[in-house]
């Protein structure tokens, strides 16, 4: 009997670190897809962009005190994005230039630091880790890290579900029956900042975003409201994950950038296929009801 | 109510100045909205009438003056402010209107009856699974009704609630208007259509950056003060000098239009 799953499951089957790079990406998968999906409904999606660029100084200076480590790494990553986005947050309620102008400058500033500082100590090599990440080589504590990262993005998000609802409908209604409009929207960017850190851990700067945003956007072509909507992004990143970090080892590529051509694949397949608004639904036009 | 201010009055305004960029949209008003008050804000656009709502609301900072309000104020944006693509329903939109009851964390389940209940009092009976963007303008501001219905505030705060929607729509909502009023709570409503404020509201606001005028709606609609309104110009004078204080009766130098000496005794009359 052929096991159709045979392939895809064999590595992970036989290898440690090919395990420990699925339950990191796996972890990922439930935490970040869903901020994903908040991001893409506030039409902020390229915010997680401008986000990722800004983390790099923080995790260059890491670099810079430390070497290749993690807890340093990670430390300044997360202190640079914070900084960022409540910099940038904090701009925009003051003044009259709107967030999305304020990320870019501040991401502007960071990102050309974080290059200098990169530049200045460490090599070429050194900076394809950045960008590209090191998936299949997590160590305990880097799988730690990710799965605290997941643990915390769920809980957080459980714990401001219904104002983030609110302040991304109606802010100002928000605004008028409470004061937790602001905090709530700075611990979603906190969530953004985390979120980033983590993938940067196991895709590298430039690829963390792929798995926040690829299964959000996707998951718009097959459901419907936010109940559906967060688990089939999880789904579709789990399911990246599983199969971009099979076909990395079996045809020998960057597992990074195998993962997010793996969501990216399935965007597009949802894009087609998909039942809400999908390409060949279009085509296809059935009948219109009576009423 | 149990929430009933003690005092009469639900919202005041002293010496009230709002606006952008130091530019004002409402120039020194004063006055009284009375608790149980059924009040119309009328005056061409440009007038001040959503900036008012906004500064009473507690949206933006005031200028000069202050507002003082007495209790909890429910307010309705025009149409265009709230995101209709959001993937919510019909029943989770009306149901933010719990959120003082229910807060972050508290089931709405419970609450579910209560949710339907107000969205049968606006006509919306059915609609609790629609998606928001499925429903028809008038089908939405029925919906917001419904979340003001379960907001349950003594004062509510309306910005033009019946643009762009059919005559059977405001027939409906103009009832819920009544019952609110006769319920005694305090209604603030910005509007265009004078026959409809003439006909259901018993105090106006004709307002043109100031009050021109402020009373009984049989006593403030006259062609008098409503030609005064009109001259209101909207026009942003980028050189007006900075204003130095409340207006008193003789000449001031950034004057807006061609009051005559008498739209300056525009002091709250009694409505009752």
């Amino acid at each position: 009997m052929i096991d159709p799953f045979g392939p895809l499951l064999a590595p992970f089957v036989e290898f440690g670190f090919m395990r420990r790079a699925l339950a990191g990406c796996l972890a990922l998968s439930v935490s970040a897809p869903p901020v994903g999906v908040f991001l893409t409904l506030r039409r902020m999606s390229l915010m997680s962009d401008a986000m990722s660029h800004a983390i790099l100084p923080g995790a260059a200076a890491g670099f810079l005190v430390a070497g290749l480590s993690l807890p340093a790494m990670t430390l300044g990553g997360l202190v640079a994005g914070l900084a960022v986005a409540l910099l940038a947050g904090a701009v925009t309620r003051a003044t009259v230039v709107r967030e999305d102008s304020n990320l870019a400058a501040f991401y502007l500033i960071s990102l050309a630091g974080g290059v200098l500082l990169v530049s200045l100590r460490g090599s070429q090599i050194d900076l394809m880790h950045f960008l590209f990440g090191s998936v299949l080589a997590l160590d305990d504590a880097a799988l730690i890290l990710l799965g605290g990262i997941s643990t915390l993005t769920l809980v957080v998000l459980a714990a401001i579900y219904r104002p983030l609802v609110m302040e991304c409908v109606d802010p100002l209604f928000l605004r008028t029956v409470s004061r937790s409009g602001g905090p709530v929207h700075l611990a979603f960017l906190a969530l953004v900042v985390v979120n980033l850190v983590g993938g940067f851990q196991a895709l590298g700067t430039l690829l963390a975003v792929g798995l926040m945003l690829l299964p959000a956007v996707a998951a718009r072509f097959w459901a419907r409201d936010l109940g559906g909507l967060i688990p089939v992004s999880m789904l579709i990143a789990a399911v990246a994950s599983v199969t971009g970090l099979s076909l990395s080892y079996h045809l020998d590529l960057p597992s990074g950038p195998a993962i997010v051509l793996a969501a990216g694949a399935l965007y597009i397949v949802s894009m087609l296929a998909g039942p809400r608004g999908g390409l060949l639904r279009r085509l296809v036009r059935p009948r219109h009801l009576e009423a | 109510m149990s929430d009933r201010p003690a005092m009469q009055d639900a919202v005041r305004l002293v010496g009230l100045t709002l606006g952008y960029d130091r530019h004002p949209a409402i120039h020194h008003l004063s006055g009284t909205v009375r608790a149980g008050d059924l009040l119309a804000l009328v005056g061409p656009n440009g007038a001040g009438k959503s900036t008012l709502l906004k500064g009473m609301a507690g949206e933006i900072r005031c200028l000069e003056g202050h507002i003082d309000r007495s209790g909890a104020l429910a307010y309705l944006p025009q149409a265009d402010e709230i995101d209709r693509s959001f993937p919510l329903s019909v029943m989770d939109l009306a149901g933010m209107g719990l959120w003082r009851k229910a807060g972050s964390w508290r089931s709405l389940g419970r609450r579910r009856p209560e949710i339907g209940a107000a969205l049968d009092a606006v006509g919306l009976g059915g609609f609790e699974a629609r998606p928001i963007s499925t429903l028809s303008g008038g089908q939405f501001r029925r919906a917001l009704f419904a979340r003001l219905i379960l907001q349950d505030c003594p004062v509510m705060l309306l910005d033009e609630p019946f643009t762009g929607i059919d005559n059977r729509t405001v027939d409906d909502l103009l009832a819920l208007i009544r019952t609110w009023h006769g319920q005694g709570r305090t209604v603030v409503a910005a509007l265009h259509d004078l026959t409809q404020v003439r006909e259901h509201f018993p105090t106006t606001l004709l307002l043109a950056r100031e009050a021109v005028a402020w009373g009984p709606t049989a006593r403030v609609l006259t062609p008098e003060n409503l030609a005064r309104a009109r001259n209101l110009s909207e026009a942003w004078d980028e050189d007006a000098p900075v204003c130095v204080g409340p207006r008193t009766a003789d000449a001031h130098g950034h004057d807006h239009g061609s009051h005559g000496p008498d739209a300056h005794d525009h002091h709250h009359e009694d409505a009752a």
